[in-house]
């Protein structure tokens, strides 16, 4: 009984979401917005990824929300998880030579390749935010390889700190010199696709960077501290 | 490319079904973390390269972690 009522719910919601993009013009040119972005903006951010010049200079300040947003999620998970008792250090079996060896030969080339994608985020597809799940995944694949490694907290929560301060540090640079807008991008644009580009952009990239990696890894470390 | 397409759409019905049916909740994570990983391939697909990357690396690995580190804690088998 349970499963056919089940069922039918998903038919109507099936059938409701059918009938809701059937009606929404995929792939047509319907807003202006879009089209003003990709053709100006390589004139006006100097960035060669479109969608970066979106989400870091067009629409930066809604960035910054987002990485608030993310911010509130880790200091509540911490809020949640610290409430436990600490229980005392368990002995923890080690984990196998070859499984040891290979996540600590990971470890390393998998945070390179998070930093090129959040260092190039203006030049290649990324950014921020999958640089620094990526940087996250290779804590993940530390707690799950070598038993009893910890991220340092300090260190970590220093990170969190400093990107955070950058991103609101340089919106006010750019509040003061251009006096127009929050976020303006002050910095000289240099020459079309090449790394030291676009100005303010992947300052402000490295600093969302370093953010969310260490917040994402700081909420893997203390779900995994727990059990 | 729209057989690809299509092809990766029925992988990913095979493995949303899957992941809802097992018993095993580990089998049943792999599952979803499999939907997660041809949502990427698809987005790929769909020459949107940034949320593919957003989507492998958070859907894939991040919530999976996280979905394990709930199964170690409570029961591996569903009753």
């Amino acid at each position: 009984m349970r499963k056919f009522i089940g069922i039918i719910l998903l038919v109507i919601i099936a059938w409701g979401l059918l009938i809701t993009m059937k009606e929404i013009p995929f792939g047509e040119q319907k807003t202006k917005v879009g089209k003003y972005y990709i053709e100006n903006g390589e004139v006006d951010t100097g960035a060669s990824n479109i969608v970066t010049s979106v989400v870091v200079s067009y629409r930066s300040f809604d960035t910054l929300g987002e990485v608030t947003v993310l911010f509130l999620a880790a200091i509540g998970v911490g809020a949640v998880l610290a409430t436990f008792q600490r229980k005392e250090k368990r002995k923890l079996e080690p984990s196998s030579l070859i499984l040891n060896t290979g996540c600590r030969f990971l470890f390393p080339l998998i945070l390179l390749f998070g930093a090129y994608i959040f260092i190039h985020g203006h030049l290649t597809p990324g950014g921020g935010f999958q640089g620094g799940a990526v940087i996250a995944s290779a804590f993940v694949l530390v707690y799950l390889g070598c038993r009893g490694k910890r991220i340092n907290q300090a260190g970590s929560k220093l990170a969190e700190s400093l990107g955070g301060l950058t991103f609101v540090i340089l919106g006010l640079i750019g509040l003061a010199v251009g006096g127009r807008y929050f976020l303006l991008n002050f910095l000289p644009k240099g020459e079309f696709n090449t790394l030291f580009s676009a100005g303010i952009i992947p300052i402000i990239y490295i600093a969302i960077g370093f953010k969310v990696g260490s917040e994402l890894s700081g909420i893997i470390d203390q779900l995994m501290e727990e059990s | 490319m729209i057989i690809l397409a299509s092809l990766l759409v029925v992988l990913m019905l095979v493995a949303a079904i899957a992941a809802s049916v097992f018993k095993d909740l580990i089998s049943a994570v792999i599952a979803g973390c499999m939907v997660s990983l041809i949502a990427a391939v698809l987005f790929y697909l769909l020459q949107a390269p940034d949320v593919a990357m957003a989507e492998a690396s958070i859907g894939a690995a991040l919530v999976s972690a996280v979905f394990i580190v709930a199964i170690k804690r409570t029961k591996r088998y569903e009753e």
